[in-house]
């Protein structure tokens, strides 16, 4: 039963605020993916909770005690880095062995729990390898049954896949999410991979300039998000910048009834989301520039008057011709104000 | 098809130069050297020895102050090495690893100590340690030598402890190692190669540093290299010297048949993460 809660920690590096106010309390046995642009403090915050970082204000607590100024040896925390860190002069046995004999475990309960987590991460028998003579994915195994071993009640994991070749990364987060769930632990997984955040996580938390621009459910994120930032770096997404007036957004020649105040606004539209109709008369309110055909489906790139462009998925891309004027007609939007939710529909 | 034209191989005559030149300075002093510590007779226009034996070797070896000296260097150099060691190495993990006001000053004072005509350095330290008793004591030489292995024996492994992976250290941290027993248990053994190339040349340059032990040492603490330059002064019998420097070559050939065990185990490769 272990539960995670940062409250108001804050991190200034001489130049930067890597992490400015950030709160978030992780449940017993979530998955939370932290994801957000480079720079946006995602693995400060996590060398804080591990204890690599002092924060400059804020708490941490573990299941209730305060950890903020601990190191890290006295953490229950488990760390797994990018640069899978093993150490080189030691084989895969020894690595993992190694916390368990700072604890003056019994041999045999040693050998014991190596086994056990080799197998665990799928490297049975993997014990007298030098790490070495491992592939990038196996050394990563090993990096991660090495903090498993020694059961922290969270597990921290920094970019652990970015390394790795894509079809690796997909194998590795299945199996990483297998043995979350099978453990039952709590976990902070870092990424900038936002299918990998939609694919693993209970709740992802977006980052932005070290504060949290959203956390939430991974389809609440990609269907609602928050913020046009999130709305712009999750998933595929039209933005499109204009004035209301008379309850009727405007820009360009793209007009779309809404019901708002009056004032300049933010259209957000999924590319999925956004209809096309041949135009009925003259210009119509865009241009087709490109058909793309993905065969199930076909991307059409659109141009409105003014050279902005926009993406619709359709589903036959025969139906269309580069040049043809259309109408747009989205069938769900969310409309910002100042960086706020103005609409949703 | 089209006759491929036989490579015609170029002489590599940089590499055979060099190799000459290697053999000429350092091989051909040496078998001199070797030739004339087994030659019992050899008088001038000869080119070979009249006459080979083992005389000089019989009579150097019976001498029982070519034995103490030859123990005491060792003994010597094995000491110094152990405190330079003991000394230099946490502070180099400290000039590696940590932040504190006067680091770089201090870091290169080791440079500036080495750039300076010793001899000066060492005659006034001469003056302070007569006055503190440590004129020709054994923990004298030790400490003026102590001074000559500091320079590699902090910048060598400072270069390599900096070379070690931050994140191993941090890796070992979470699994609950404070922060001694990651310096003995990961950055040691990680950065070992090449401070084992530190240490190997620290007992070396000890072995064969003269002029400090010769100064404070003079005349009870007798090292080979004071005892080999003293045969010499006093009977002008090339052979002496001769067998002397063979002798003196012994801690080196050692050092070399380390340094290919160090090199052949692998564990080269494995510290450099290869
Ligand atoms: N030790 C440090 N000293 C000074 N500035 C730092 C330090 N570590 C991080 N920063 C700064 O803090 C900010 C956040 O860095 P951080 O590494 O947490 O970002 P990130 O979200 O993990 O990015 P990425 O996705 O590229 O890994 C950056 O502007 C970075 O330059
Ligand atoms: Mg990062």
């Amino acid at each position: 039963m272990s539960k995670l809660t940062i409250a108001e920690v804050s991190k200034a590096f001489s130049t930067t605020r890597a992490v400015d106010s950030f709160s978030l309390e992780v449940a017993d046995g979530e998955l939370v993916c932290l994801l957000g642009p480079s720079g946006s403090g995602k693995s400060t915050l996590l060398r804080m909770i591990g204890g690599f970082e002092t924060p400059t204000s804020g708490e941490i607590r573990i299941d209730g005690e305060d950890v903020t100024r601990l190191p890290p040896e006295r953490r229950p925390t488990g760390m797994v880095f990018q640069s899978h860190a093993l150490w080189t002069h030691m084989n895969v046995f020894n690595n993992i062995a190694f916390g368990l004999k700072l604890r003056r475990l019994p041999a045999v309960e040693i050998r014991q729990k190596v086994e056990k987590v080799l197998d665990l991460v799928g490297l049975a028998g993997y014990g007298k390898r030098h790490v070495t003579q491992l592939s990038g994915g196996q050394q990563q195994r090993v990096a991660l049954a090495r903090s498993l071993v020694l059961e922290p009640k969270i597990l921290l994991l920094d970019e652990p896949f970015a390394s790795l070749d894509q079809h690796l990364r997909e194998r590795l987060r299945e199996e990483v999410r297998d043995i979350q769930q099978r453990l039952g632990i709590t976990t902070l997984f870092v990424t900038h991979g936002q299918d990998e955040a939609l694919a693993l996580a209970d709740r992802i938390v977006v980052m932005r300039d070290g504060k949290t621009e959203q956390a939430d459910r991974p389809e609440m994120v990609y269907r609602e998000p928050a913020t046009p930032f999130v709305a712009g770096f999750i998933g595929s997404m039209n933005l499109v910048s204009g004035q209301v007036a008379d309850g009727v957004f405007t820009h360009s020649a793209f007009r779309l009834q809404v019901s708002a105040s009056p004032g300049s606004a933010l259209l957000a539209v999924r590319p999925e989301a956004l209809d096309i109709a041949p135009a009925n008369a003259g210009q119509g309110m865009a241009a087709i520039h490109r058909v793309t055909d993905f065969g199930i489906n076909a991307v059409v790139d659109l141009s409105l008057p003014d050279g902005t462009r926009l993406k619709a998925n359709v589903p036959d891309a025969r139906a269309w011709q580069v040049g043809q004027p259309v109408d747009l007609v989205p069938r769900a939007f969310a409309l910002y104000r100042d960086d706020k939710i103005l609409l949703r529909s | 098809m089209s006759k491929a034209l036989p490579l015609r191989r170029r002489t590599d005559w940089v590499g055979i130069l060099f190799a000459v030149a290697l053999t000429v300075v350092i091989l051909v002093p040496m078998l001199v050297v070797i030739t004339w510590s087994f030659a019992n007779v050899w008088r001038f226009p000869s080119v070979l020895p009249q006459q080979f034996g083992l005389k000089f070797w019989q009579m150097t070896l019976a001498r029982s102050d070519v034995w103490s000296a030859f123990g005491l260097s060792l003994t010597l150099s094995a000491v110094v090495t152990a405190i330079s060691a003991a000394i230099c190495l946490p502070a180099a993990y400290a000039f590696a690893r940590m932040e504190f006001p006067g680091r770089n000053v201090l870091f290169f004072s080791f440079l500036a100590g080495q750039a300076f005509p010793k001899f000066g350095l060492l005659v006034a330290i001469a003056a302070i340690f007569l006055q503190l008793n440590l004129i020709a004591t054994f923990w004298g030489v030790v400490l003026i030598q102590l001074v000559g292995t500091l320079l590699f024996m902090i910048w060598i492994p400072v270069a390599a402890f900096q070379a070690v992976d931050r994140r191993m250290e941090e890796a070992a941290r979470d699994a609950g190692a404070g922060p001694l027993r990651v310096f003995w248990s990961i950055t040691l053994p990680q950065a070992s190669p090449t401070i084992f190339s530190a240490i190997l040349l620290s007992f070396v340059g000890t072995f064969y540093e003269t002029e400090g032990a010769w100064l404070i040492g003079a005349p009870q603490i007798r090292t080979m290299p004071v005892l080999m330059i003293s045969f010499i002064n006093n009977q002008p019998v090339i052979q002496y010297g001769a067998v002397l420097s063979v002798l003196l070559w012994i801690p080196s050939l050692i050092a070399l048949v380390f340094t290919r065990r160090v090199v052949n185990s692998g564990s080269f490769a494995r510290g450099f993460g290869g």
